[in-house]
Order: C-alpha cells, then sequence, then structure tokens
C-alpha cells in the first residue's frame, strides 16, 4: 500500500538484535550484567536486514596520473617506458635516496633524539631554515621578521593550510591558476571552498607561454570585494619548473607578472616546488620570489621539499607569508596554527629534521648542492640527447628547441590526445594524456627510441 | 576600498591566542624553581621525567637506514598497505571475521588526530542520517575542533560523575538514549582523556546495545590500546565487541603514546563496512579526502610501525616495552595514593588507583590547582586533570605535599 510504503521509506534504518550465548541483560544498573569475553567468538548476533550506513557511497574515479604507472607496470613489453613518473630515478631508471639525507638520518640516529612532539607550527630549525633558503638569509624580509613561517606537509599540505586560510579570511576572494596546471591545485582549491579561475598559459601553437594572455586574463580577472579591503584575486605562479608544461616566464616577463599584479591589487601565491632541482641553483631557482619580495610586496609562498632532497614521502614543506609588518607576520602565524591544529595537530618530525640538519651543516649543504645539480644535470643531459635526437631522426623541419627551453622534471611535448594514445599504443611509452613527458623517467639510453615515437606520433597521427 | 601603498591586505586578521595547555608548558620550561613537576603534558615520560625513546624502534630505525632498498617515494594516498593491514589486525584481532570478510578499509592518517579528522570529514560527506557528534563531557580537548572543522554539530553526554569521580552511566545511557536516530558517537576505546574513567565491559554492552537499537553510529577512538591493563588484545575489547554485532563504525587509531612516535604522526583510520563492496567504494571515496589535504602521509613512523608488527620477536618485544609504561603508571598511581593515606590527607583518594591509564581526574579544583602552581610549582590543567606519567618515584612525595596542602588549607 502507498502510504506503508512512504512511511517505511521515511524511516531511518535501526538496528535490531537477538542476543544468543551467556548474556542476561538486565536493568541499567552497573554490576547487573553478566559477560565472558571468551564467548565472543560463540555468540551470534544477528544484525536484523539493514543497509550500510554507506550504501549511497560510490566508486570515486580512479586517479589519472596513477592510472598511467598502473598500465606501465601491467605492459610486459620489454621496450616500455614510463613517463609518468613525477618521482627522480637515476639513469639506471631507479628511485634515488640522496646520500647526504642517508648521512643526515645516521646523524639523527647517531643522537639518539626522541620522537617528542612539534610545536603546531613544525621545527623551528627547519622553519629558520627554509625562509632563508627561499628568501635569502640577509632578505630584509627575514631579518625584519615579516615572514610567518609554519611547516606543512609538503607542497600539498602547505597549499591546503593557504587555501584554508584564503577561505577564511578573504572569503569570496578568487584563486587565478594557470591553464594548465597541476592536477590537485583544483582539487585543494574546491575542498577548501575558494573559488577558482584560469589565466592562458600554454600555447599549443609555439609549445611555449602564452604571454599575452597570461597578462591580459590576470588584468581582466579583477575582482571588487565591497565588505573589506583588500580587492583582488590570489594569483598562483610556479615559481619555476611549471608543472605540467615545463615553460617558465623569462625575468623579463617575470617583471611585467609582478607589474600588473600590482596595478590590480592582487596577491601572488607562489609554488615553489623546485627550487635547486630546476636550474641546478638553489637562488637561481628562487629569482622569481625574491623579485616579488623586492617590491615590497606581500605574498604567500609554498614550498616542497620532495623533489629536490629527494624526500616525496617524508611530506615535508612550508607555508610561508610575507607581510608588511612583524606584528602582521605573528597573527597571520597564529591563525595558521590554528588551522593546521585540527587538521594533524602538528607536523612530523622526521623530515623536518633531515631538512635541518643537511641545511645546518656547512658540509652536507654543499654536499646537497652538488647532488641538486648532477639531479638537475642529468635531466639537462636527457634533454640536449632527446633534442639532437629528435633533430636528426626528423626528416621535417619542425622546430624541437621547446625541449630545450623547457625546464625541470616536466615537458609538454605538445601532442595531443590522439596522438599521446599512439606513444602508448604503439611505442608503449606510458605518459599522461595532456601531452607531458617526465624526464626523470628517462635516459640517455632512451632518448632515440623515444624520438622515434614521438616523431612517429606527431607526423603520422592526427 | 583600495588599500594604501604600504597597508597590508592582512591588516584585518586577528591574533589567535595560544592553547592554554602549552601556555602552561611554557611556563613550566622557563620556571626556575628545581623542585617543579610537569603533570600537565600529554606524553609518556620515564620515571626520572625524561622522554622515552623504545628500544625496539630505536633497532628497528637501525635498520631502516641502513637497509639499502628502501626508497622515499610517495606512499599511495592511502598510505603503507602494510602497515594498514597490519594496525587492523592490532585493533581488530587476527581473528576478526570483519577483515576476513574485507569488510574493513584502513588508511593511513596523521595519528590520532589526522584519522580523527579524515574520518569527520568522510562523514560530513557522505553519512546523510545525521550531521551531529555525541562526545563525552568532558573529552580530550582538541576533539571538537577535528569535526567542527569538517562543519559536523557538536553535543555532549554526560559522563564523568565528580561526586564520585567516576563513570556517570545512568546520564551516558540516558543522553545516548535521547540523541536523534543515526547520530555519531565519539567513544574513547580505553583511558579516558582525561577522566582516566573508562566503562567496564558489562557496560560496554549494554552501551552497544543501546546505540544499535537508537541506530547510533559509533567513532572509536583508540590512542592508548595497552596502557590500560598492559594487554593489546584486552584494552581492545569495547571496540571489538561492537564489530563482532555485525555493524559499522569506524576508528581511529594512534601510535604516539603506545610506540612513543608522537612527532611521527602514524595512525590509522580503519572503517568497518557492512560488505566488502561497500568498503571498497569507501577507500575510493577517502582517497578524495586526503589528497586535497597532504595528498600521501608520511612514510617514516609507519615503516617502524610496520616493521615492529611484522616480526614476531619485535612485536613480542614491543609489547613487553608497552606492559612497562602500563605498569610505570599503575606504580605511580599505587605510590600517590599510598602517599596521601600515610599523610593522612583529607578525602577519598581511591578514584587515582581505580582510573586507569595515562591520565586521572584528580578531583582537585581550579582554585587548588593554582595554589599547587604557586607554592608547590606543579603544573597541571585546571580541570585537575594529573598525567601520571609525569610522576617519578623521587617526586611522588613532592606532590602529596602540595595536595595534603591545597586541600587542608581549605583553598
Amino acid at each position: 500500500m502507498a502510504s506503508t510504503m512512504l512511511s517505511l521509506a521515511s524511516v531511518s534504518p535501526s538496528f535490531s538484535l537477538s542476543i544468543q550465548g551467556k548474556i542476561k541483560l538486565g536493568s541499567l544498573e552497573r554490576n547487573n550484567l553478566f559477560i565472558k569475553t571468551e564467548s565472543f567468538g560463540r555468540m551470534s548476533m544477528v544484525a536484523a536486514v539493514n543497509p550500510s550506513r554507506f550504501e549511497g557511497v560510490t566508486m570515486a574515479p580512479p586517479d589519472p596520473i596513477l592510472g598511467v604507472s598502473e598500465a606501465f607496470k601491467a605492459s610486459t613489453n620489454e621496450m616500455k617506458l614510463n613517463l609518468g613518473v613525477g618521482a627522480y630515478r637515476t639513469e639506471e631508471l631507479q628511485p634515488y635516496v640522496l646520500n647526504v639525507v642517508k648521512k643526515a638520518e645516521n646523524l639523527m640516529l647517531e643522537r639518539g633524539e626522541n620522537k617528542e612532539y612539534l610545536p603546531i607550527e613544525g621545527l623551528a630549525a627547519f622553519n629558520k631554515a627554509t625562509a632563508e633558503l627561499l628568501f635569502g638569509a640577509d632578505n630584509p624580509v627575514i631579518k625584519e621578521q615579516k615572514v610567518a613561517t609554519v611547516q606543512g606537509l609538503s607542497g600539498t599540505g602547505s597549499l591546503r593550510l593557504a587555501a584554508a586560510f584564503i577561505e577564511l579570511y578573504f572569503p569570496g576572494a578568487k584563486a587565478l591558476i594557470s591553464s594548465p596546471t597541476w592536477g590537485n591545485h583544483k582539487n585543494i582549491f574546491n575542498d577548501a571552498r575558494v573559488p577558482w579561475s584560469e589565466y592562458r598559459y600554454y600555447d599549443p601553437k609555439t609549445v611555449g607561454l602564452d604571454f599575452e594572455g597570461m597578462i591580459s586574463d590576470i588584468k581582466t580577472c579583477f575582482v571588487f570585494h565591497e565588505l573589506y579591503s583588500p580587492e583582488g584575486s590570489f594569483v598562483l605562479l610556479h615559481g619555476c619548473a611549471h608543472n605540467p608544461t615545463g615553460i617558465d616566464p623569462t625575468p623579463q616577463q617575470w617583471e611585467k607578472i609582478a607589474d600588473v599584479i600590482q596595478e590590480k591589487n592582487h596577491i601572488p601565491f607562489f609554488d615553489v616546488a623546485y627550487q635547486g632541482f630546476a636550474s641546478g641553483s638553489l637562488d637561481a631557482d628562487a629569482a622569481a620570489v625574491r623579485l616579488f619580495v623586492a617590491r615590497g610586496m606581500e605574498l604567500l609562498v609554498a614550498q616542497s621539499y620532495s623533489k629536490n632532497l629527494g624526500l616525496y614521502a617524508e611530506r615535508i614543506g612550508a607555508i610561508n607569508v610575507v607581510l608588511t609588518s612583524s606584528d602582521t607576520a605573528a597573527r597571520v602565524k597564529s591563525q595558521l596554527k590554528r588551522l593546521a591544529r585540527p587538521m594533524y595537530s602538528n607536523p612530523p618530525i622526521h623530515g623536518a629534521k633531515i631538512v635541518a640538519n643537511i641545511v645546518g651543516d656547512p658540509t652536507l649543504f654543499s654536499e646537497w648542492k652538488a647532488e641538486m645539480e648532477m639531479m638537475a644535470g642529468r635531466i639537462k643531459n636527457v634533454r640536449q640527447k632527446l633534442y639532437d635526437s629528435l633533430c636528426a631522426e626528423d626528416k621535417s623541419r619542425k622546430d624541437w628547441s621547446f625541449i630545450l627551453k623547457q625546464i625541470g622534471m616536466f615537458s609538454f611535448t605538445g601532442l595531443n590526445k590522439t596522438q599521446t594514445e599512439n606513444m602508448t599504443n604503439k611505442w608503449h611509452v606510458f605518459m599522461t594524456k595532456d601531452g607531458r613527458i617526465s624526464l626523470a623517467g628517462l635516459n640517455l639510453a632512451k632518448c632515440e627510441y623515444l624520438s622515434n615515437a614521438i616523431i612517429d606520433s606527431y607526423h603520422n597521427v592526427c | 576600498m583600495k588599500p594604501h601603498d604600504g597597508d597590508s591586505v592582512f591588516a584585518h586578521i586577528p591574533h589567535v591566542p595560544e592553547v592554554p595547555l602549552y601556555a602552561m608548558l611554557v611556563a613550566f620550561s622557563k620556571d626556575p624553581t628545581p623542585l617543579k613537576l610537569n603533570l600537565g603534558i600529554g606524553v609518556y615520560r620515564t620515571e626520572d621525567g625524561k622522554p622515552f625513546l623504545l628500544n625496539v624502534v630505536r633497532r628497528v630505525e637501525r635498520l631502516l637506514v641502513n637497509d639499502m632498498s628502501t626508497f622515499k617515494e610517495h606512499l599511495p594516498t592511502t598510505g603503507m598497505a602494510e602497515f594498514n593491514r597490519l594496525s587492523a589486525k592490532l585493533i581488530l584481532g587476527a581473528d576478526s571475521p570483519a577483515i576476513k570478510e574485507n569488510r574493513v578499509t584502513t588508511v593511513q592518517c596523521l595519528s590520532g588526530s589526522g584519522s580523527l579528522r579524515i574520518g569527520a570529514e568522510f562523514l560530513a560527506k557522505h553519512y546523510h542520517h545525521q550531521h551531529t557528534v555525541y562526545m563525552s563531557q568532558p573529552t580530550y580537548a582538541n576533539h571538537p575542533n577535528f569535526f567542527n572543522a569538517a562543519g559536523l554539530a557538536i553535543k555532549t553526554y554526560r559522563y564523568y560523575d565528580p561526586g564520585t569521580c567516576g563513570l556517570d552511566f545512568q546520564g551516558m545511557l540516558e543522553d545516548l538514549s535521547s540523541a536523534p536516530s543515526g547520530a555519531i558517537v565519539l567513544l574513547q576505546a580505553c583511558a579516558h582523556n582525561p577522566t582516566g574513567v573508562d566503562p567496564t565491559l558489562p557496560q560496554w554492552q549494554q552501551i552497544r546495545q543501546l546505540m544499535r537499537s537508537k541506530g547510533l553510529f559509533p567513532f572509536f577512538d583508540s590512542a592508548y590500546q595497552g596502557f590500560v591493563s598492559g594487554n593489546l588484545d584486552e584494552d581492545a575489547q569495547s571496540i571489538r565487541l561492537f564489530v563482532a554485532d555485525g555493524g559499522e563504525c569506524i576508528i581511529a587509531q594512534s601510535y604516539s603514546k603506545i610506540m612513543g612516535l608522537y612527532g611521527e604522526r602514524v595512525g590509522a583510520l580503519s572503517i568497518v563496512c557492512k560488505t566488502a563492496e561497500v568498503a571498497s567504494c569507501v577507500e575510493s571515496q577517502l582517497k578524495l579526502v586526503i589528497r586535497p589535504m597532504y595528498n600521501n602521509p608520511p612514510i617514516h613512523g609507519a615503516s617502524i610501525v610496520a616493521a615492529i608488527l611484522k616480526d614476531r620477536d619485535m612485536c613480542n618485544e614491543w609489547s613487553i616495552e608497552v606492559k612497562a609504561m602500563s605498569d610505570r603508571l599503575i606504580s605511580m598511581r599505587r605510590q600517590l595514593f599510598d602517599a596521601l593515606r600515610d599523610k593522612g590527607t583529607p578525602g577519598d583518594w581511591s578514584h587515582i588507583i581505580r582510573h586507569v591509564g595515562m591520565f586521572t581526574f584528580s578531583g582537585l579544583n581550579p582554585k587548588q590547582v593554582a595554589f599547587m602552581n604557586q607554592e608547590y610549582h606543579i603544573y597541571m590543567s585546571s580541570d585537575g586533570r594529573i598525567n601520571m606519567a609525569g610522576l617519578g618515584p623521587q617526586t611522588v612525595p613532592h606532590l602529596a605535599d602540595a595536595i595534603h596542602a591545597a586541600v587542608t588549607i581549605g583553598v
């Protein structure tokens, strides 16, 4: 009967139990119950046919980038190449733990350091070291204590803290992100309930930067907030080695970007995941950030030590906010702590100590710089070899120099979705559908093979 | 309103005061008095008041550092698979039917805190029956924050009876009875923080039966498995009771205290589901909660836990060290009780030895606590909570003197 069905539908599920075994359920008074703990196994308490509380939970779609690695693993072809990997690999295509990291871990072990909770803001020695690495130890903003630095869970966690801060204190403010950008950027802002829109960045015609489009979109994405000052949006910029394109603005272009951001009272928000890993030089890779700071601009910077110290799984990074006064910096820091506390109480210690120990010891610091140069150098060598192979093998006059102009772990090849599929299906080269390859997953020996695959896909597939 | 040059766009950001407990700890460290006691901490200490790095942990770290086959590449979003498996077994029991039936999804999280937050976010997104969480009055100070941050409403159920220094079981059952069907109920699996008062197993049975009959959803916080009885299985009984009836629950596990891994932030969130299909969907959705927060969890602590739990000898060694910690807490309770009895301190102090785990609600009021701080340099939270691990045989007399003075001077 319709009315019965309706009433059933509106009743929330309840459990009814029939209990067998040596249980006597008495009144609500204490000590009235008797139970033998060892009879649990023999008890059969039948929860009547009630659905799961999570019956409606659907299967989430798989992560596209993870899918690339999984497909690679599943492939049995001996020529297969994994260019979806987001971690540095050696020339032998093996994972790499930096020697200097092992040394630091041994030192920590010898010292018998304990594992007490860090403060909410993280390890003080790490926070000091990370800000100095980023801005330069002599930077006035550091000397004048105008930087709020809080240890975060690598780049992702630091971005999330910043996004949560933006949502709380700049309600309605937008994030402007490059098109394309790292996939998780959108997820972070979505989850933090920060609205976002895109500015043009990648130009498929040149396989380079659409600079005019970028400037134009940053200019027009001007949002006026009536409720409070400031106006403006948070412009997410990759400090160096743009992911996924590998295309960075030139120093002159950075100046113009800073001009338009200042003009529109936007707030720069840097994601620095490759400092030192891009060019091999920590200072050179921080140039864009330092340019903005030198102009007296307030800005946010999320840092990660995943790539440059190979500390991926240790989840070590930081969120830095540069303010106009030390008082504001102290207040902002207290707010970042307030947001971190209900996320995980305090951050993990191991990666922070590794960084602090390396940066704090001149010998280890030099060794780190050398290993970083080696990693960046290998990537550059591979880019060169790939470029040379492409030029040698490709009979057309196509300009492949973008491979050399791009920087960092990733490169946009300019291949479209169908061409990428050809790369995988015909050549067993596993990469993401946007045409991105990870140079970290390539070695000199495979460059010729890869160049053949790229040339075939580019010319023979539409 | 365009800001003027030099104005900060962050000018409107207010200052957040320091968490009171942390401010108190800072005050303790600055106190120059030699005879001072820190009973406000939330960590285990040796009888010399020092941090304790477990021997088995030290051993494992040495092995890990020298193991050339270990790398630091990203863990999956759900964490280290072996760690997850072993954690589920630890809390649910090796022979748990729920595990055998693949009805449990376990994801590595950042200690108990991270597990609570991820669990709260998941419930806020996917649990549509009620968006209210009931927690004990009182409870661990940070508990409301995890659920608030996820947008869930907080209510409390009566728990501590200051008259008896014990459980207000009647009040607890009444309040749970009047909770709306489908409400989430936060339960501390054992060694209740801050009171030290746990339900007995028969009481847990009643709680379970009431909750199941009212359709209340159990969310367990397990941060002290092994710290009550010294036995890991025994201290998991409350949870296993609920799982044994075939119903669903969520469990946040922490290795901070039980393995001394505090700063490594190691924990696990387990969701026990009705079916394997549901568990599978739930796991896929948990990834979508975790990825935009921090992508994947930290490896170091999980490596340590997995190495210990999977090796019979090391696991045995660990359980002995847990028993030793638990025994020391019990010993300190005994010594404090005896000292107060020997001094003839007025009042019934038997709750000190009745309470379990690391903490005890002493029954001291804020005025008495302030007096003890001023005159005896005892640092503890104003609700009267004492961390027994902050005591050693040498310092028990000092605390007994302080309590005696506070109680007899009529503060």
